[in-house]
């Protein structure tokens, strides 16, 4: 290093250039809008194929979709979903038991591509919570009662990403 | 009325009247300085979440104003843990004995021409002693919790500030030296004197300018000495906890808090009276001079405290071996060489502060 620049080192150094620059930097950022969104009033969009809670489809005429194929069964890589099923009067393959443990869940979305009717789906509704254990075991009248419930949103969400499938 | 006041309370208290005066006295300096504190640390949280482009705190009461109540009920509340194998005597005592000096340090400071706690010509004397007290608490705190972190805690916390005393007491001294005074009113009202002040701009009269390598050597010893970012090894969270505070809960844990944030606010008062004019306005002519001297002292010494809290967002933590260096072998060099300029300068035609 040679004289001139240590001698220039030593200047910037007793006038606390770097740390004025420093201090200009947060200062811009202190006088900046701030970016936070506030939660619980504001809401940042979700995508729609966000994966969220899970939900039983019925067609229109209010029969349930789902025919018991068990291919969301065997998809699933964390065994959360159990399926027992039996012929119905009508002859036709229905479960009797559809049970989804919301806590064993990693939410990958396997069980609705593998489905063949889009009978079992993920909601975009990710504020939901149990107080005790047992409250997220999801049975399959609580999956048909979601699926009722926000099959408007659930319908709207599967048509608007229906062309890039 | 001031007078009324006296004459009756003489009539009533008898004897014990001075005593009682005192007091009151007293209780009207630290109950407003107990609230500044609590909102220095709203503050402090808010310009942080400022310079990180967050809103800070907002949940309790409109734009967050009742956080600091809602965190002095909820200390209040909780309970004081004494470890078993912790000296209980002194345990107490650590924190009793850093919120003294922090509070006691205010008497000499002078909030206007007139008005002091105590207006004694040992002032500057005073206050050095006094911040020279803090270390005990912290040491005392560190030992008496008998734990590896608090003892570590202590001993940087010991190595620190007496070492950043040296090169604060220099600084005080080189202002002792231009206005040839202790009294802390005398060395503001030295101030207010000059050429520029001659012309009504106050500010260029101020201490500030031509000891400004002084200046900073002050502020950033006060960084250091009152513990705060970047020197903040002392309490170190992400390597010894908090220091010579990891043992002590609820209210016990609250008076160092509120001692390190009175601080703060002395180190910054304590600029503002030694080097910005204390109360005295930066152009001494209307509208400058209507405003009151005690609003132009707290709006100073805000301006002071924005600066610890901008420092603290900016700067990460110095290493332990670096806060010594800049100590020993810069400040106090910077300092004694710049003890002799100062002399000099005075001894010489151009002295400018006869």
């Amino acid at each position: 290093m040679s004289a001139v620049t240590a001698i220039k080192d030593l200047l910037s150094s007793f006038m606390l250039t770097e740390l004025v620059k420093g201090l200009a930097l947060t200062g811009r950022h202190f006088l900046s809008p701030h970016i936070t969104v506030q939660y619980p009033e504001e809401k940042t969009p979700l995508s729609q194929r966000f994966r969220g809670l899970h939900a039983l489809r019925r067609y229109e005429n209010g029969e349930e979709r789902c025919i018991a194929c068990k291919l969301c069964e065997a998809v699933c890589p964390a065994v959360a979903i159990t399926i027992e099923s039996e012929q119905r009067d009508d002859g036709s393959r229905r479960t009797t038991r559809y049970d989804i443990d919301l806590t064993k869940c990693i939410f990958c979305g396997f069980c609705e591509e593998a489905c063949p009717v889009d009978a079992i789906v993920e909601t975009n509704i990710f504020e939901y919570h149990g107080e005790q254990r047992g409250d997220l075991y999801f049975t399959k009248d609580m999956l048909l009662a979601v699926g009722d419930r926000y099959e408007a949103e659930i319908a709207a969400d599967r048509k608007a990403d229906a062309k890039y499938r | 009325m001031l007078e009324t006041v006296t004459t009756q309370g003489s009539a009533l208290f008898g004897g014990l009247w001075p005593v009682a005066w005192t007091l009151v006295k007293i209780i009207a300096l630290v109950l407003p300085l107990m609230g500044c504190v609590a909102y220095l640390t709203l503050w402090e949280r808010k310009a942080i979440g400022w310079t990180q482009i967050r809103p800070g705190p907002n949940r309790v009461g409109p734009w967050g104003l009742l956080t600091p109540i809602a965190d002095a009920v909820k200390l209040l509340f909780k309970e004081i843990i004494v470890p078993s194998a912790a000296n209980r005597p002194l345990f107490l005592l650590g924190p009793v004995m850093t919120i003294m000096p922090a509070l006691a340090a205010w008497v000499v400071i002078p909030f206007g021409p007139e008005v002091a706690l105590a207006n004694i010509n040992a002032g500057l004397l005073f206050l050095m002693a006094i911040t020279s007290m803090e270390v005990y608490g912290v040491i005392i705190a560190g030992w008496a919790s008998n734990s590896k972190y608090a003892f570590l805690g202590a001993l940087r916390a010991s190595a620190q500030m007496v070492s950043y005393e040296i090169a604060m007491g220099f600084a005080l001294v080189v202002v002792l030296m231009v206005s040839g005074s202790l009294n802390m009113t005398e060395i503001v009202l030295g101030q207010g004197r000059g050429y520029f002040a001659e012309l009504g701009l106050g500010f260029l009269s101020w201490n500030w300018l031509p000891l400004l390598p002084i200046f900073l050597v002050y502020f950033i010893s006060g960084l250091a000495e009152t513990n705060r970012h970047p020197f903040d090894v002392v309490e170190g969270e992400s390597e010894i906890v908090a220091g010579h505070m990891v043992e002590y809960s609820g209210m016990s844990f609250a008076m160092f808090f509120l001692a390190e944030y009175a601080n703060m606010i002395l180190v910054s008062i304590l600029a503002v009276t030694l080097f910005l004019g204390g109360w005295l306005p930066p152009i001494d002519m209307a509208p400058f001079n209507w405003i009151p001297g005690w609003i132009w002292l707290g709006l100073k010494t805000f301006v002071m405290a924005t600066m610890f809290l901008w420092i603290r967002a900016t700067f990460p933590r110095f290493r332990y071996d670096q806060i010594m260096r800049l100590g020993w072998k810069i400040f106090i060099p910077v300092t004694l060489v710049w003890l002799v300029v100062v002399g000099l300068w005075i001894q010489s035609p151009f002295n400018i502060w006869d």
